[in-house]
């Protein structure tokens, strides 16, 4: 009943992204700005769940031009839970870092530029979530980039150009073929607007439609890091601050995750990338945790880990049943939580330890317990240990990828197996080398107590992942009605239509 | 100028060479050639996506007949994109100021891993595998726990 809900989680951040660099000299006040801020978009995606998920996608035709002309906002279930989730993880990540800029003063950067930049990326990522037109979709992804380019180079050490300038490279890259694709696109049907191109695209000679599909495929894979184009993650997110790391890797990667779902389900239903997506889905996975199992860094490995459990999501949505897209969207949910709890807890490690490698750390358990507890809940959680959300949300795609039958199937089901348990070998090694053995720190400094508000925001984080294993199953339900609208196509059209598809 | 049957192959040409030129200097090492690349890269994919609408007269009501006007929306387009570029330019452009500043070149490295990758295999060496290996004899927590909680505890390890 109050559509002017939908744009309020890209304007708000923006807004507050003004008057944070207006208050760049008042600290105090820019924090609070923030956190209200953050805190009212968090409630804003709530409310719009609940609307989408009683009364099927809302939708804003902004400055009231109607839609093929103007530009539509969509808030349908699967946007909206992704705006719960990363405006959650956002507040929380939010809450740490300035936990952390109050424990140690000077080394962590120009305070004053973090605020405006975070939010405008937070803006980034919802207005991403929410555009229901490919050119819009693009601006969303700039937005986040460009914000991401600002933090990832924060201070401008030598170290965090060097990485920076990869990331920054590959971005501007991917961002490239995105506009090259939008462009075709264009030409090809005369429209940007998804729910019309959902028709428009049907019609296509198939040659045509496959290669669009593919290169738009290869612009959200590199976003996402797929495999062959996921080299770029591992080298370029380890070196940025704690928090900074912490929401890239729960969020930016997911937001390319989003629009493949998106592609694949709106735009090109007829799964003819499936056998594709599925391989690559498959060595993602192995790959992945290969790479993981060979670091020694925290921040590195789980970087690894990260990319790894891409593939679980990209398995699903090549699925392409309800059963899939449904385990996917949990996964994704559930993953955006765990990774970004784990990056924090390095973060954590790294403030209370002195260091994040491994050779130089132990027996962290005896010394700082709370710590310990921490790191073990979500580590074991995206291991998928039972009966946490990461063993629900595995057991849920593997039950998908038996159903479809088949022998490709059979051996991504196989490979998320293995997968699984080599997860759990990465996570109890660092469990074993950091916490278990004998003491050893790598800073000589004494004890100094880690600020309550990074432990609370960590454990705030924490508890959400347990939370959703307590939720699992009402929220199995949203993703599974999601699922089936999002396969049938026709609930979001009409949303945007109502009189029909011009 | 153009016929009706679509763009002229000039254009299309020059979209090709735009996009060629600056995909080779994309693959260079130094920052301020991968800006470059980035530069010929971005008015390439921007000229792509003009060819994408109709040509015609200005896109004015009035000027010429509803149906000889040229497409508004890709122009539109094409001006979000030049200014995107125009930013992402800049920032790279800043980053390899920075690099320069910092190192004395802009030249991008190698990364870590990579160079620790490298180094071993000069030296034909494997990385150790776990790093956890330490036995029971040196782990201090199996001989005595003790010493070491209390001493840890107060922070004088020295």
């Amino acid at each position: 009943m109050t559509p002017p809900l939908v744009p309020l989680p890209v304007v708000l951040p923006l807004l507050g992204a003004a008057l944070t660099l207006i208050l760049a000299h008042r600290p105090g006040l820019q924090r609070s700005v923030s956190v209200v801020g953050l805190t009212t978009t968090l409630a804003v995606a709530v409310a719009l769940l609940v609307q989408a998920y009683r009364h099927g996608p809302v939708v804003v035709q902004v400055g009231g031009w109607p839609a093929p002309v103007g530009i539509v906002l969509v808030a349908d279930q699967l946007a909206a839970l992704m705006l719960v989730v990363s405006s959650a993880v956002t507040l929380c990540v939010l809450l740490y870092s300035i936990g952390q800029g109050r424990g140690e003063i000077g080394e962590t950067a120009p305070v004053s530029i973090f605020h405006p930049t975070y939010l405008v990326l937070t803006a980034g990522v919802t207005n991403a979530f929410l555009a229901g037109d490919l050119f819009n979709l693009f601006v969303g992804f700039e937005i986040l980039l460009a914000a991401s380019f600002v933090l990832i180079t924060l201070g401008g050490t030598e170290t965090r150009i060097r990485t920076g300038s990869t990331y920054v490279v590959v971005s501007i890259l991917s961002s490239m073929i995105f506009l090259a694709a939008v462009g075709l696109v264009y030409a090809a049907t005369g429209t940007l607007n998804m729910a019309q191109l959902a028709g428009r695209l049907d019609g296509l000679p198939d040659g045509v439609r496959l290669s669009l599909q593919l290169m738009l495929l290869l612009a959200f894979g590199i976003k996402a890091a797929v495999f062959p184009v996921s080299a770029w993650l591992p080298d370029s997110y380890p070196t940025a601050p704690a928090p900074v790391t912490a929401v890239f890797a729960g969020l930016l990667t997911k937001v390319g995750v989003y629009a493949i779902i998106r592609t694949e389900t709106l735009l090109f239903p007829g799964g003819e990338a499936d056998r594709l997506l599925l391989v690559v889905a498959g060595l993602t996975m192995l790959v992945g945790i290969l790479g993981a199992v060979a670091q020694s860094d925290m921040k590195r490995l789980f970087s690894f880990t990260l990319v790894s459990h891409i593939g679980y999501m990209i398995f699903g949505v090549a699925l392409s049943s309800v059963a899939g897209l449904s385990g996917a969207i949990f996964y994704v949910v559930h993953h955006i939580t765990i990774q970004t709890t784990l990056f924090l807890v390095a973060g954590l490690v790294e403030e209370r330890a002195g260091s994040t490698d491994l050779r130089r750390l132990g027996g962290l358990a005896r010394v700082a317990p709370l710590l310990a507890v921490l790191f073990f809940v979500p580590a074991m959680n995206l291991a998928g240990i039972p009966p946490l959300s990461g063993f629900l949300g595995k057991l849920g795609l593997l039950q998908a990828g038996v159903a479809a039958g088949g022998v490709l199937p059979g051996v991504l089901v196989a490979a998320g197996a293995v997968t699984s348990l080599l997860t759990l070998y990465v996570a109890s090694r660092v469990w074993n080398i950091a916490f278990w053995r004998a003491p050893r720190l790598a800073t000589a400094e004494p004890t100094v107590r880690l600020p309550a508000l990074m432990t609370g925001a960590t454990t705030a984080l924490v508890a959400l992942g347990v939370a959703l294993t307590l939720a699992a199953g009402p929220l199995f339900q949203v993703t599974a009605d999601a699922a089936s609208d999002l396969r049938a196509r026709t609930p979001y059209v009409r949303a945007v239509f109502p009189g029909g598809v011009p | 100028m153009r016929g009706g049957a679509g763009p002229t192959l000039v254009l299309v040409v020059a979209v090709g060479v735009l996009v060629a030129t600056g995909v080779t200097l994309l693959l260079e090492r130094s920052l301020t050639r991968i800006l470059l690349g980035v530069i010929l890269l971005g008015n390439g994919v921007n000229l792509l996506i003009l060819l994408g609408g109709r040509s015609g007269a200005a896109p004015l009501v009035g000027l010429a007949p509803a149906g000889q006007t040229s497409d508004a929306l890709p122009q539109a387009m094409v001006l979000t994109a030049v200014v995107i570029t125009f930013g992402l330019t800049a920032f790279v452009l800043a980053v390899a100021y920075r690099s320069w500043y910092l190192s004395g070149d802009d030249e991008v490295q190698d990364d870590l891993e990579d160079r620790q990758i490298v180094r071993l295999a000069e030296r034909n060496e494997v990385p150790t595998a776990d790093l956890g290996g330490e036995g029971p004899d040196n782990d201090p927590e199996q001989v005595d726990p003790g010493p070491a909680l209390r001493r840890l505890r107060r922070g004088d390890r020295r």
